[in-house]
């Protein structure tokens, strides 16, 4: 499978994973800093599942996401500008500064929306696809979504009623092992890609922290959803370096052992190695990459830091259509 | 020209007239297709809709509303039946953390005009889980329209003003209403939100009444007028928006008000009624009773449940108390 993916392709699955970590090292500081208020749940440790899953999408392929979001964000092409101005708060964001962190819509770039609800996206998802299956279109929905939502109800409501309908959605759970402090092993009675079989879909686990392994499964769960067989459940094991949120150490339920095990096999660092021993390109090309990614992310810190905020009578402007 | 109709006939009638004008008008919920809805209000669209328009859920109220509201941002207009507004807690997440403020959150990128019907059964004998009306939680959460009509010309015309807008709507139809008959004008006619109609003309005192209790407030005021009381009905109509100046104009003439709903009393409609009137027009104002059930859950044997009901007699004797109270 490797060979026949494209040096493009490749390069440009780097490049996501790079932008989804700067932004996000970049988040962590700004709310440091003070500059973004409120709550923010980075996703670092997890790039390769976004920026797999979404390079087996089509431009016209819809995502709903969840409270860890920008990942998601960044993997379907939303500029770091339009995050970050969310984020801060401010009159440029993408849903204006009324959403925040745990809020992204972009129907340009796919991104339906993203819930604060762990489990809330599910449902909402298969209403989605069922309007994707009505109008007849080929195109499908991912619902990102990580262990803890796998308990709701939501869950189970959802991915029933999208196997019945036979609708074209991929669930991604993104497995990273702690429901904020609550290990998966103490929360969750089988292994998540395994519940599939209650809902006679397929299921599968995947390695969340290799990039190619994550495209190639999200490659066959789309082209399942796309030729109307049906939606799949991807369980994509990995892990979140950081703790839940900004505000959280991460170090009180789990030992740092565990954590510098887990970047041992960082999906970033992994893929760049493999890239450069296979001579598909070199250390100077991927440092061009990083430097790029680096200069537009200072720009967009910049612009969103002086876009005003909005102003008071978008309050009343929203709430009814 | 009018037509007599039953109420349950009117919504279902309204719904197929819309679904025949909008091909993005598409039902879902449970029972609703070969069995027609738990109260037949869907009887017969799956055989002129087909399956694709008129679809049976799981129970699953979660994924109900997920569906309706998923499917109403991406352009369609799904009409979700949820067989009773009992079952409205299934599904507050969908419902409440996201329905509303699907608009909202997006900073406007989302429109998400989904109708919620449910049917509220008190009066039914049918117990504290199917009995609950709690429209005033939907008062409470920015986003939604509320809908109780009490006639069927309302049912049909505010059902169709519900499909044909862009916001969400929680429409909220009566079970013991379902079999009464009313005129309902022929033709194509819709009534707009937030204006609550008079349904009864008086001077003594304003009765502000929700859904059952606008037809119990009519026959309280049969059974005054003969004792020299007039009453002023108003019938709300729709909650949210909620037509404050009515109410008002009305209180200023009357300067006595009495609500009546089939919630439980405490922060339900007449609790928002009161605050409002009392902000605005408390120097008009001279008394106020609510009618309402009381803090108790819904009984099942009939003589509790008779008990427990507000209806025309609580009216009068409020009205009573208040005539009595008050120099003529």
């Amino acid at each position: 499978m490797d060979n026949k993916i494209p040096k493009a392709m490749l390069l440009s699955l780097y490049e996501t994973m790079v932008r989804q970590r700067m932004l996000e090292e970049e988040v962590v500081d700004l709310y440091k800093k003070g500059l973004i208020p409120g709550l923010a749940h980075p996703y670092i440790g997890q790039e390769a599942v976004a920026a797999g899953v979404c390079a087996a999408l089509e431009k016209d392929d819809l995502i709903v996401s969840n409270h860890r979001g920008h990942g998601h964000s960044i993997a379907k092409g939303v500029p770091e500008r339009a995050i970050l101005s969310e984020l801060m708060g401010k009159d440029a964001g993408m849903c204006l500064g009324l959403g925040g962190s745990m809020h992204s819509t972009d129907l340009n770039c796919g991104v339906v929306f993203s819930t604060a609800i762990v489990g809330g996206g599910i449902p909402l998802s298969v209403g989605v696809a069922l309007a994707l299956e009505m109008d007849k279109k080929t195109n499908c929905v991912v619902c990102f979504f990580g262990d803890g939502a796998t308990n709701t109800g939501a869950f189970h409501e959802g991915l029933n009623l999208a196997a019945i309908w036979k609708l074209p959605v991929v669930f991604v759970c993104e497995n990273n092992r702690y429901a904020v402090s609550v290990p998966v092993t103490k929360s969750t009675s089988a292994p998540i890609a395994q519940r599939s079989q209650a809902y006679g879909i397929p299921g599968r686990l995947v390695d969340g922290m290799n990039v190619l392994d994550v495209y190639t499964a999200a490659l066959e769960a789309v082209s399942r959803a796309k030729k109307a067989d049906g939606p799949s459940l991807l369980e994509c094991e990995t892990y979140r370096y950081r703790g839940h949120g900004v505000y959280d150490s991460g170090l009180d339920y789990r030992p740092q052992e565990e954590i510098n095990e887990w970047m041992k096999r960082d999906p970033i660092q992994s893929f760049a190695r493999k890239l450069t021993t296979e001579k598909t390109t070199t250390i100077d090309e991927l440092e061009a990459i990083r430097s790029k990614v680096k200069s537009t992310l200072e720009e967009a810190v910049r612009f969103a830091q002086e876009r005003p905020y909005p102003s008071e009578d978008i309050l009343t402007r929203h709430v009814w259509a | 020209m009018n037509a007599t109709m039953s109420y349950a006939q009117a919504i279902h009638d309204g719904l197929v007239e819309e679904m025949r004008r909008d091909p993005k008008v598409f039902v879902l919920g449970e029972d609703v297709a070969k069995f027609g809805g738990a109260f037949k209000i869907t009887k017969g669209l799956l055989e002129e809709f087909g399956p694709e328009r008129v679809r049976d859920t799981p129970l699953s109220e979660n994924a109900i509303i997920g569906a309706a509201m998923g499917a109403a941002i991406m352009g369609y207009r799904p009409v979700a039946e949820i067989m009773y507004m009992d079952f409205l807690h299934e599904c507050s997440d969908q419902l409440v953390n996201h329905l509303p403020k699907m608009h909202f959150m997006t900073g406007g990128k989302l429109t998400a005009p989904a109708v919620i019907r449910t049917q509220y059964s008190l009066g039914r004998n049918t117990g504290a889980q199917h009995s609950q009306f709690f429209p005033s939680v939907y008062m409470n959460t920015p986003g939604i329209m509320v809908v109780t009509p009490s006639t069927p010309a309302d049912a049909k015309g505010l059902l169709k003003t519900a499909i044909r807008g862009n916001n969400p709507v929680l429409y909220i139809e009566c079970a013991a209403l379902y079999g009464n008959k009313g005129e309902v004008p022929e033709g194509e006619y819709t009534i707009p939100f937030g204006r609550a109609d008079v349904r009864r003309s008086g001077n003594d005192v304003t009765v502000v009444a929700v859904s059952r209790m606008v037809g119990e407030a009519l026959s309280a005021a049969d059974a005054l007028a003969s004792k020299g009381i007039s009453l002023e009905v108003l019938d709300l109509r729709t909650l949210v928006p909620l037509d404050t100046e009515a109410i008002i104009s009305s209180v200023k003439k009357t300067a006595r008000l009495v609500t009546a709903e089939d919630s439980c009393i405490t922060c339900g409609v007449g609790a928002e009624v009161v605050a409002r009137i009392t902000e605005r027009a408390m120097d008009y104002l001279e008394s106020i009773e609510r009618v309402a059930c009381p803090d108790i859950p819904a009984p099942f044997s009939p003589p509790l449940q008779k008990a427990y009901m507000p209806g025309r007699e609580k009216i009068v004797e409020a009205v009573k108390r208040m005539m009595t109270s008050m120099p003529l």
